[in-house]
């Protein structure tokens, strides 16, 4: 390889002398749509509030999730988790931006991605508590994550056949993800479980923390059997005790959050409100 | 000579010391590659560990000046975009530890001598992020100068290292696109963004420049290292290259390079430029950078904190392989 050829294309940019000016130095310009090119017609007949609403709730859960996994960046147990946290994370942020795109395509109120993430408050916000909670150990990453991405495999499994063809779509896509985000969890779950002492004893701290959060996940979409068999199966292969516990009242669903969420959100939008005008 | 650094034994054959010498000095003659298989001469060995370590450390502790606005991206996108270049770098870590393993050294003991003081990391993390505009600051001054650094070791003598930089090359050179892309848009976008991009370029053109080393006339091992073909360029030639690249960008953007000295030269159809103040540069390798202590307390107690996790793990898989053993047993 000729190193002067890498180096005159980093300078010059692929279409140099192109009348492009310096976006030839640029990459990344003119992606601005994340639906780009898909069919967004509403099919008629379809309850748009309704499915702006569960696009909304969908799209809150995935964007708190990965806000929560980004917060290991940098401090993960081992690199290979670095890679794995943050691409599971970047998962969910893509869901996240479909999913608002297309709640902002069917609430009436054509409101961008951006509009959803940074200018609502904690109140508005539709995710379940569990996705707020703070990341606590690895231990508690990892049970919150194998519960989260078993509840919402199984809700984008069935979103497959939603009537609206786009939530069916991103649902199509996801399920490819979640299986993945699954995986993981349980892989880690079955280690710490029976790797030494005091994994075991975090796992069994981690589950009793995130039981009472588990109940709510049953509200709006009835997976609760077939969610609550997959984790008994990966709690019984790591020789854990099942995960139960009374339910905490309130739902996020229904904007009632932790004391968690505020702040979470307070970091996440703090560059976007500081300037309303910026663009980026 | 009968082992090496590593333990390694000597080559088979019955070939004798000179014999082995000459054999890797022709492969380096030739410009092919020398493979981990390979006799090589201690030094080789040695130099290569270290400069492929410290480019590891370099990716790992990298991660954490644009890792702290990853949560505050101002928009979803920016934030997806920053997120996959913060990954990138974890798997560019990952790539060159292997690199580094294929010489006889394993990741952890590198990690050790990482957090021990002794091994060192590019100097320019120890800088600190102030605002948004350092994220595509770091884009276009870090990166493209890490491209600079970086494209030529592609043709590294060393086989691993090699084939590893041309993958990270690639990705480093979208990221310089990406964080030019940024600040075009921030320059064009309100005051107070022309204003964060200027300050960012002022507090990061200086340090970027120092990414380069020590001028040629200070650099005790670059001599050995391009004899080796290790290295293919002085670290003056790189310097002055990415100052090539980077001014018409400059001037595109709109923002001013802070230094006074900065002109085109047109007999020699390069720009002059000023010298950077490379007692700072000893200082900060030294330790004495703004956040050299933040960037190591956070990559020691990343590493603390996950000892129980890896303990797990390795429990896990000895129970696992002695239940396997068992049960072939049985």
């Amino acid at each position: 390889m000729s190193d002067d050829h890498v180096y005159l294309s980093l300078a010059q940019g692929p279409d140099a002398g192109a009348d492009e000016g310096d976006a030839r130095w640029a990459f990344g310009t003119g992606f601005e749509d994340p639906l780009h090119g898909v069919d967004t017609a509403v099919p008629a007949g379809l309850d748009t509030a309704a499915l702006a609403a569960r696009c909304l709730a969908l799209a809150d859960d995935a964007l708190v999730s990965a806000q929560r996994l980004t917060e290991w960046t940098t401090r993960a147990p081992e690199l290979e988790e670095e890679v794995a946290l943050a691409n599971i994370a970047l998962d969910l942020l893509g869901q996240a931006r479909l999913l608002y795109a297309r709640c902002g395509q069917t609430d009436g109120t054509g409101r961008g991605e951006d509009a959803y993430a940074y200018f609502r408050d904690a109140a508005d916000f539709r995710n379940v508590r569990l996705a707020e909670l703070p990341n606590g150990d690895f231990a508690f990453t990892i049970v919150r994550l194998l519960v989260l991405s078993s509840w919402r495999l199984a809700e984008l499994q069935r979103l497959t056949a939603s009537p609206d063809p786009v939530l069916a779509a991103v649902a199509a896509k996801g399920i490819k993800e979640l299986a993945y985000h699954r995986q993981y969890a349980a892989e880690w779950a079955l280690r710490l479980g029976d790797g030494t002492e005091e994994s075991h004893r975090r796992m069994r701290a981690a589950l009793d923390a995130v039981a009472p959060y588990l109940d709510e996940l049953f509200a709006a979409c009835d997976v609760r059997e077939e969610v609550t068999a997959v984790l008994a199966q990966v709690t019984e292969a790591a020789g854990l005790p099942p995960l139960e516990g009374a339910a905490l009242p309130g739902a996020g669903r229904e904007g009632t959050h932790t004391a968690h969420l505020a702040p979470l959100l307070a970091e996440l939008q703090s560059v976007a409100r500081a300037h309303p005008e910026a663009a980026w | 000579m009968t082992t090496t650094e590593s333990g390694a034994p000597p080559a088979p054959g019955g070939t004798g010391p000179a014999d082995l010498q000459e054999r890797f000095e022709a492969t380096i003659a030739r410009d092919q590659r020398v493979e981990p298989r390979d006799w090589m001469p201690d030094g080789y060995r040695r130099t290569l560990i270290r400069q492929i370590a410290q480019h590891a450390h370099s990716e790992i502790i990298g991660m954490q000046p644009e890792a702290a606005w990853i949560t505050r991206a101002p928009s979803l996108r920016r934030k997806a975009i920053l997120l996959a270049k913060v990954q990138d770098e974890a798997g560019h870590g990952l790539y060159l530890y292997s690199a580094a393993e294929t010489l006889g050294v394993d990741r952890a003991e590198l990690n050790d001598r990482l957090l021990e003081g002794r091994q060192k990391y590019s100097s320019i993390f120890n800088y600190p992020t102030l605002t948004f505009a350092d994220v595509g600051v770091i884009g276009w001054f870090v990166d493209g100068a890490a491209i600079c650094n970086q494209v030529p070791l592609c043709r590294s003598s060393y086989g691993p290292y090699a084939r590893a930089m041309v993958r990270v090359c690639k990705e480093e050179s979208f990221h310089q696109r990406q964080g030019y892309e940024l600040l075009r848009t921030m320059t064009r976008g309100t005051k107070a963004q022309r204003e964060m991009v200027q300050d960012a370029v002022n507090r990061w053109w200086w340090p970027s420049l120092m990414m380069f080393g020590p001028p040629d006339e200070n650099s005790p091992n670059s001599a050995q290292s391009m004899a080796w073909k290790i290295k293919r360029h002085s670290n003056d030639e790189l310097r002055q290259r990415f100052v090539d690249m980077t001014v018409p960008q400059a001037e595109a953007l709109g923002v001013t390079l802070p230094d006074p000295e900065l002109r085109w030269n047109e007999e020699r159809g390069r720009y002059d430029f000023g010298t950077p103040d490379f007692d700072e540069l000893v200082r900060v390798i030294k330790g004495e950078g703004p956040c050299n202590a933040e960037r190591m307390e956070r990559r020691r107690t990343a590493h603390e904190e996950g000892a129980w996790v890896r303990e797990a793990a390795a429990a896990h898989a000895a129970k696992q392989a002695s239940r396997s053993k068992r049960g072939m047993a049985a």
